[in-house]
């Protein structure tokens, strides 16, 4: 460890949990200022060799923290995470802080208004430390489509973090920051905490606003909580969740109990579904090693574990890249260089159309262009029926599994995703083997669940972090919390720490 | 049905308002063909008389009170113009000379 700030027990700042920092700050042990430091001096120290941030909000960091510490002192009840630091994904709107989503069509480009997420954050007097890399637009699996390089998996840093929010993720596993904020679409915070031995949520659709989200495919798209524990995932979760009338597609219902849940673990009489349809060919065996040691820690649990038949989860991957591109090549036609982001070729010999097609050449990437070509494609006359028709009429079959499978059992589970973290550039240039990486995180993103991945163990053959994915059902996100508190105290009652302790120091 | 064509692919660029160069055309025809083949597979259900889900919410019409709230001024709204001129978004010509 690099930091040397430390509590009275002698416990570095930057390796305890939310809940320990946000319980530290309000007894005054530390001041809200101390954690901001300590965290920026662990950016400064790291964060050339990970590359987690793509700007960091210093001035704003401080700014905040310090107005937690005035809370406090004049003593107003700060709320449950006041004062704790936070990396946020470079998807949120920040007004006044520079937003790209990963791409160059963003670069530069200041925000004048803040996401609704941003402001709950702020509200809740949680520090933003600054923005997380990511792939461009949210498009991948590794981090590597970001048009500002890649980010390193802490574990292992030329190995890729996942993705598409693999900039938060990292910060996390290389205690950069005890909480991060995601937004996931097929994976894009699961499948990035399984690689990195963390824990991320996807929850139920509608439960997080989008308003201030820079939109990749709106029926998919849902912000969620990264962090190191269970509890401080639920944490956040609480903060960020709830209905926004900003958002119409934001759900008018209570946020599910997900703190009391993650207090409270527990899978005894509870009944676990196996997805089967995720095992076979593509997946490591360590992978399904800790999968299957998962399961039996369960059963230890006193959880009756069955095997569940999804069929239809098959097709589910053919479906997404379908339904997915068509609908970001919609979303994506507001990048045309008239109102805000990259101009090229306005040099009187252009007309206003051609302006447009300049300026999306040069500012997306290849995986943008790919997705929205894609998408253009399965939308256009005399194919539409056959594609993305058909990709619509699977994802009801895909919600109708899983009102079958949660007829039968309460949650269901299945590796996040099927190897550990790849080399960076092993599948750089070939899209489809990239999109495997999302296989089993995407049907909950079809039919809009919740779904969490927590750690369940590093593979024997790397000694790489796998993950352990729990699917429920929609706005039953609490049990998701109430499954991965059980497993997670297991787990480090087996291990005697949590895995995250095993990272390398850097 | 599959079989992106170099061709195929200029079309959907001049579609997507995306002007690629030469050499992209062909790097893309390749990839966007073995994608298309591997995801044609949802045609498999084309015939089941399934209904379509565009939305994991039953949501229809979600309205509001047509009040006059807060919102960006106009400095704000024009604050990431590429170029602006007397309040307004500047744009390159849209008509042709004649």
């Amino acid at each position: 460890m690099t930091d040397s700030t430390a509590t009275t027990d002698g416990t570095a700042v930057i390796r305890l949990t939310a809940a320990e920092t946000a319980a530290k700050i309000a007894s005054g042990e530390l001041t809200a200022v101390e954690v901001t430091e300590a965290h920026l001096a662990r950016i400064e120290a790291v964060d050339e060799k990970v590359h987690a941030f793509l700007h960091v909000d210093r001035e704003g960091a401080l700014a905040q923290a310090r107005a937690v510490d005035a809370k406090r002192a004049a003593g107003e009840k700060l709320g449950p995470l006041a004062g704790v630091p936070l990396a946020l994904k470079d998807i949120f709107t920040t007004e006044g802080v520079p937003t790209t989503v990963g791409s160059k069509i963003l670069e530069g480009w200041l925000p004048p208004y803040d996401a609704t997420v941003t402001k709950r954050l702020k509200d809740a007097g949680v520090v933003i430390l600054g923005k997380t890399n990511m792939d461009e637009f949210a498009m991948g699996s590794s981090t590597e489509n970001s048009a500002y390089g890649p980010t390193g998996n802490p574990w292992d840093l030329t190995r890729i973090p996942g993705g598409s929010g693999g900039g938060s993720s990292a910060a996390i596993a290389s205690f950069q920051a005890p909480l991060a904020i995601g937004t996931d679409t097929g994976g894009s915070i699961r499948q990035p905490a399984a690689v990195t031995g963390t824990v991320g949520v996807k929850p139920t659709y509608g439960g997080v606003s989008r308003y201030g989200m820079v939109a990749f495919s709106s029926s998919l798209d849902q912000g969620g909580p990264c962090a190191r524990t269970v509890l401080d995932a639920a944490l956040l979760h609480e903060v960020m969740a709830g209905h926004d009338p900003l958002d119409s597609t934001s759900v008018d219902a209570p946020v599910p109990p997900v703190v009391e849940a993650a207090r409270n673990g527990s899978v005894t009489g509870m009944r676990i579904g196996i997805v089967k349809q995720f095992r076979g060919d593509g997946y490591q065996a360590g992978v399904l090693q800790r999968f299957d040691e998962a399961v039996e820690v369960l059963r230890g649990l006193g959880a009756e574990v069955v095997e569940v038949d999804c069929p239809s989860f098959d097709l589910a991957l053919s479906a997404y890249y379908l339904i997915a591109p068509s609908e970001c090549s919609s979303n994506l036609a507001r990048f045309d260089a008239m109102r805000y982001g990259l101009r090229v070729g306005d040099d009187g010999t252009h007309s206003a159309e051609d302006v447009t097609a300049l300026s999306r050449e040069a500012g997306f990437g290849d995986e943008v262009k790919r997705r929205i070509m894609l998408g253009t494609y399965a939308l256009s006359s005399g194919y539409y029926d056959a594609y993305y028709g058909s990709a619509q009429k699977v994802r009801t079959l895909i919600t109708r599994d899983f009102e079958a499978a949660f007829g039968q059992v309460d949650v269901l589970i299945s590796p996040t995703t099927p190897t550990t973290a790849f080399p960076i550039g092993e599948r750089a240039d070939d899209p489809m083997a990239m999109y495997l990486a999302d296989l089993c995180t995407i049907p909950a993103n079809l039919a809009g669940n919740a779904a969490m991945s927590l750690p369940c163990g590093l593979a024997p053959e790397d000694g790489l972090p796998v993950g352990l994915q729990i699917i429920a059902p929609a706005m039953k996100d609490d049990r998701l919390y109430q499954v991965g508190a059980a497993v997670e105290a297991a787990f480090v009652e087996k291990w005697g720490h949590q895995l995250i302790e095993e990272a390398p120091s850097l | 049905m599959p079989g992106i064509t170099r061709e195929e692919v200029a079309h959907l660029a001049r579609l997507a308002r995306l002007e690629l160069k030469d050499e992209e055309l062909d790097h893309f025809a390749g990839q966007l063909d073995d994608i298309i083949g591997a995801v044609a597979r949802v045609s498999e259900v084309a015939d089941q008389d399934v209904p379509p889900t565009s939305h994991p919410l039953p949501l229809t019409n979600v309205m509001r009170a047509d009040e006059v709230r807060p919102s960006l001024t106009p400095e704000q709204a024009l604050s990431g113009a590429p170029a602006q001129e007397q309040q307004r978004f500047k744009v390159p010509q849209i008509l042709g000379e004649d």
